[in-house]
This record gives C-alpha cells, structure tokens and sequence, in this order.
C-alpha cells in the first residue's frame, strides 16, 4: 500500500502540433482531494485521460494505487472512478439501464447489479427519474447520474472532470455535497475545474496549471497568501461620488484605486484602512451599497501567477 | 448487509449534506451521516487480476450487446429502420416493378425475395457503424474504456446485438414474403443455412461499417457515408433484375459483385438451384473483406482513440 493515491513524473502529452501537457507532476496522498485548476485548455482534461488508462503520455510516468498506467492499466481500472463530460452515460438508455449494465460489466450477478443501480439512484435523488431515459434528464440530474455511474464499482480513487461546469448554482452546491461526503468516506479525489470558489472549497491542495504545465502547487491557504493582500471594494451609493470615494481611497491607502463598474478597489491595503475609511466617508456624507475587506481570492492568485485573469468561460457539455 | 438500510442512510445522508453546504466548512452533522454512508468505502484490494479471463470478457460482451438490444425498447424508430423500411421496400418492388421485370408479381418474388433478404442485412450492418460512431462522439466509449472490461467486448457486444437484429429482419422479410406468396421450394435445413450463411457475411462486412463508424465525424455521416455507398452497390447486382436484360459491358461487374453472388447463394437455398459454388464464393467474400477491413478498422480505432 503506497501512501501516494496518484503519482506523476513528468508528464507530456502532444496532440500533432499542439502540446497538451509539456512535463506535468502531480502528487496526491491516499484520501486527499487535490484540485486541479485552470483555464479551458491548460492540459487539465488531458491529464485525466492519462491517469484514467485513456491515453498513454508520450514521456513520463504515472502510478495509480501503485500500479503503472501504461503497463499495468487493467488493475489501474480497477480501482478508479471517472466522472467527466467525455465519459458519458448512454442516453438512450434509462438511469436504472445504466447503472445496471456498469454493475454487470464489473462482473455482479443481476440481482447486485440491480439492488447497486436502486440504491445509488436513491442516494442521488434519482429515484423518480429511474426509468425515464437519460436525454430526457436535466443538466444536474445527468451530473448526478454520471457520479453515480462512476461509483458502481465502489473505487477508492475517483477522478471528477469538471464536475460542475454549466450547471446552475444550486446543482452545483448539490453536487458539491455530494463529493465531500465521498471525500469523508475516504475516497481519494482528483478534481479539475475552472472554478476558483470550486477548488478552495472542495479541495485539500490545489494545483494550477497552464499551458500544460503546473505553475503552483499548495494549500488553498498557502496559494492566498503568496499574494499576500487584501483587498478593499467600496461601491457608492449614488455613482456620481465616485470619484470623491476614489480621492478618499487614494488618500488613505496610499495608492491609486481601480474605479470600474460602479466600484472603488485598492489592493494590498493594511487592516486599519477600513476603519478610516469608514469614519471620512461618514463625515463627507457619502452612502455606500457595498464596504469591504477581502482576502485574496484565487482569482488574484491566478492574476499573479499567469499575468492574465482567469475568464471561466462557459463551455458545452459536449467538447 | 442488507442493501435496502444502506440505501436509507445514504440519502438522509445526501439530504444533510445538501441542507448544510451552502457555506465551506463541513459541519460534524455531515461528517457523521458520511461515515455511515458506507457505499462508498473502499475496501481493502487484494492483489488485483492483472487482465481479464475469457469468461468474463464474453459476459461483457453479453451485457454490452443486451445494451444495444435494450436500447430499441425506447426509441421504437429505430426498430422502424429495420422492419418498416424493408417491408415498404419488399412490397413497392414487388408490386410496382413485377409485371415488367417477371410477368408476374408471383415470378418476381420467387426472384427477388432472396436478393432483397442479403440487400436487407447489408443495409442494417450500417447500425453498427452507426452505433459505433454515437458511443465514440458522445462520450460512452471512454466511460466503457475507465471500466475494468475487455477492449474487445465492446465491439464484440455491438457486432453480437447486430447479429440479432439481422435474424430478426431475416425472419421478418422471409415471413411476409410467404404471406404475399413466396414458397420454399428447399428443405428447412437449408433455411437455416441460409441464415447462417448470411449472418457469416454480415459479420465480415460489419468491419466495413465498422470503419466508417471509425472515420466519421458524427452519426449523421456514418449513414450518408453508409447508404451511398451501398446503394450502387446493391442496384449494380442481380437483386432486382436479372443480369441477362443488362448492357453487355455492365454484365462482368454485376457477375463479379459479392451482391449477386451472395443473392445466387440465397435464391439456391431457399428456392433451388445452385447454390455449392455461390455459397463458396460467398464465404471467400467473407474471408477476405475480413482479412482487409478488420485490421483496418482496429488500426483505426486505435490511432481515433490515441488522439
């Protein structure tokens, strides 16, 4: 039993011209989530594909639970779960279909595969949806669907690809729900998203990567504060005293604001300028709708490391 | 453990989780209906087979070609393609085409009934490049790939399902056929040897659709691809229309077209005649399409899946 669920060294990845992965490491301990993050076309998706047997990296290694992706990929498969927007359900075929046929192709009887596919339907509120097929079923149901199929055979380390893109908020926090319990029961996580809020909330350590490499690796918290800054957004009332919020802002934190969208933000400001803006915006007489002091997001620490801010952008279902 | 109590727990679990999780932090409430929802614990692996034995691999393969059958159940079109379309194909032919081609519609269909059978079954092969080509776009195949199966049973499941729609459209164009006037003029073991002569030969030109379901971009196009091709391929045969009435140049090709051969083999088994020297050539057909399209398709499939 090796302590590291994943292990890469190295890997490379090229598509015809384009490099997908140009030397990627990775490392998860048994029972950790790691959050793999980036842009739409950073090499995350290709990654997945590696560790999930799908494809063979040109250079490098990789071990799932010990055993080697590229020789050993049959007892790989034995032992993961993947959850992706390639690695679909059959729509033609019912929730309950779906569930059984995996069941049976992991080599249950019938009477298991069926009471497997009743009870994770249960589990995943699929039940009146059961026997209706899967296109008819909404965008969050399919992603429920999808977990449940990639836990058929119960595997101990799960890859989940974009679990949430496209999905509405409230799906998204359901299935948000649904991984940490997975989480707590000791499953080993590797998720990719383009989802800061996603990563940190979900994830144990995170990963960024960019054009197929990791840029930064760490806690959520270690990430943060490798920017080290807070933040302070004022947003006026009344959007014609902008500008004295900006004159006041400038005064106090030392240093020129950003004014865009109705709001005032300075970054890398001390914990005592609030306060002090607070008491000279009361006495000018000049009502705000929104007064804070955050810490840095990863938004910010992806603005650091790549130069450019993340832009999620909506993508399909289908790539 | 009794399934139905794990079920019960996993979704006041799931309800729990769902309640309390619009903040970050994980309440101990969640993490104790966690750990009771044991679905999900991972039990200690033995040593893990390092390949798959047969047995399993043809169980998978049974369930995969249960799969492509189960599928029909909800999407009654599709049984349509295969029973609708032959039917108005047997009935237009014969009806409109007979008098002119035979005399009469009872000569015609002693005629053309087996020649429409082996045009039937090449037409149904496209759905399993057809098949093929949905589950590799959409996303099934790789869910298939993840799983701890055999890298053929998903082909072989398809090829297997197809084999019984075949049957089933054999079954369906030999019966109406006898209800509008066809006799057997054989025994009932060459009846059978007909069918298993022609599922031989849509086995071996499966692998041709099999490419094309390989190659092409999207479902749309596997049956473009599939029907144009065909169609020539089956009208410049002696299916519909005897090969004597046709321009002389054209007699070499309609001759030498696997089509008419595997038509001539069809028409001596179920009505009489000849039928040792076609059914040869048949299976030298089978052999050889074989021998060409199934590497082809594999090595194509593997360079699609690498990309």
């Amino acid at each position: 039993m090796t302590a590291e669920a994943i292990y890469a060294e190295g890997l490379v990845k090229r598509f015809g011209e384009t490099t997908a992965l140009a030397g990627v490491d990775l490392s998860v301990p048994t029972g950790s989530v790691l959050g793999l993050l980036g842009p739409n076309g950073a090499g995350k998706t290709t990654a997945v594909r590696i560790l999930s047997t799908l494809i063979a990296p040109d250079a490098g290694r990789a071990r799932v639970a010990g055993h080697d992706v590229v020789r050993d990929a049959h007892r790989v498969r034995q032992v993961i779960g993947l959850t992706g927007q390639y690695a679909s359900v059959d729509e033609k075929l019912t929730g309950l279909e779906n569930l059984f046929l995996i069941g049976r192709l992991l080599g249950k009887s019938r009477a298991d595969a069926r009471s497997r596919a009743r009870s994770l339907l249960t589990r995943f509120r699929l039940d009146d949806a059961a026997t209706r097929a899967t296109k008819t079923y909404s965008g969050g149901m399919r992603r429920r669907l999808d977990l449940a199929a990639s836990l058929v055979g119960q595997p101990r380390i799960l890859y989940l690809d974009e679990p949430t893109t496209g999905l509405d908020p409230r799906a998204r926090l359901e299935l948000w729900a649904l991984i940490r319990e997975l989480v707590d029961s000791g499953t080993t996580v590797l998720l990719t998203t383009q989802y800061l809020d996603e990563a940190d909330a979900l994830a144990d350590d995170i990963a960024v990567i960019d054009h197929g490499r990791v840029i930064a690796s760490g806690s959520p918290e270690a990430l943060k504060a490798r920017v080290g800054s807070r933040t302070l957004v004022v947003r006026p009332e009344n959007p014609a005293h902008l500008d004295a919020v900006a004159a006041v802002v400038t005064e106090l934190a030392g240093a020129a604001p950003e004014v865009e969208g109705g709001r005032v933000s300075a970054a890398a400001v001390g914990t005592d300028v609030l306060p002090a803006v607070v008491r000279r915006l009361d006495r000018d007489g000049i009502a705000v709708s929104e007064l804070v002091l955050r810490g840095a997001s990863l938004d910010d620490v992806f603005l650091a490391l790549t130069g450019q801010p993340t832009v999620p952008t909506e993508t399909d279902d289908e790539p | 453990m009794n399934p139905e109590r794990g079920t019960d727990s996993g979704a006041n679990a799931v309800r729990a989780g769902g309640a309390s999780s619009d903040g970050g932090a994980r309440s101990d409430a969640d993490r104790s209906n966690a750990a009771r929802a044991d679905e999900t614990a991972a039990p200690p692996a033995p040593e893990l087979p390092a390949r798959v034995p047969l047995a399993a691999a043809l169980q998978q393969t049974l369930a995969l070609a249960w799969r492509s059958l189960v599928q029909i159940r909800h999407n009654p079109w599709e049984l349509g393609d295969y029973s609708i379309q032959p039917v108005l194909f047997l009935v237009l032919f014969l009806y409109v085409f007979g008098g002119a081609v035979a005399g009469s519609t009872d000569d015609y269909l002693a005629f053309m009934l087996p020649g429409m059978i082996v045009m039937n079954m090449l037409f149904v092969t496209v759905y399993v490049g057809h098949g093929l080509n949905t589950d590799l776009t959409r996303g099934f195949f790789d869910r298939l790939r993840a799983l701890p199966i055999a890298r053929w049973s998903p082909l072989a499941g398809r090829i297997t399902a197809d084999l019984v729609k075949q049957a089933w459209s054999i079954v369906l164009l030999l019966g109406l056929g006898i209800i509008l006037g066809f006799r057997v003029g054989t025994s009932p073991l060459h009846v059978l040897a007909m069918f298993a002569l022609l599922l031989a030969f849509a086995l071996s030109f499966s692998w041709i659709t099999v490419l094309i379901g390989v190659i092409a971009r999207d479902p749309e196009h596997v049956q473009l691809f599939g029907f144009t091709a065909l169609f020539p391929v089956t009208f410049v045969s002696n299916v519909f229309v005897p090969v004597e009435t046709m321009p002389a140049w054209l007699q070499p090709l309609v001759n030498a077209n696997p089509v008419s051969i595997l038509s001539d083999a069809a028409r001596g088994l179920l009505v009489g005649g000849a039928v040792l020297q076609p059914a040869l050539w048949s299976l030298a057909w089978a052999l050889a399409l074989t021998a060409v399209f199934a590497p082809l398709s594999v090595f194509a499939l593997r360079r699609r899946l690498s990309g």
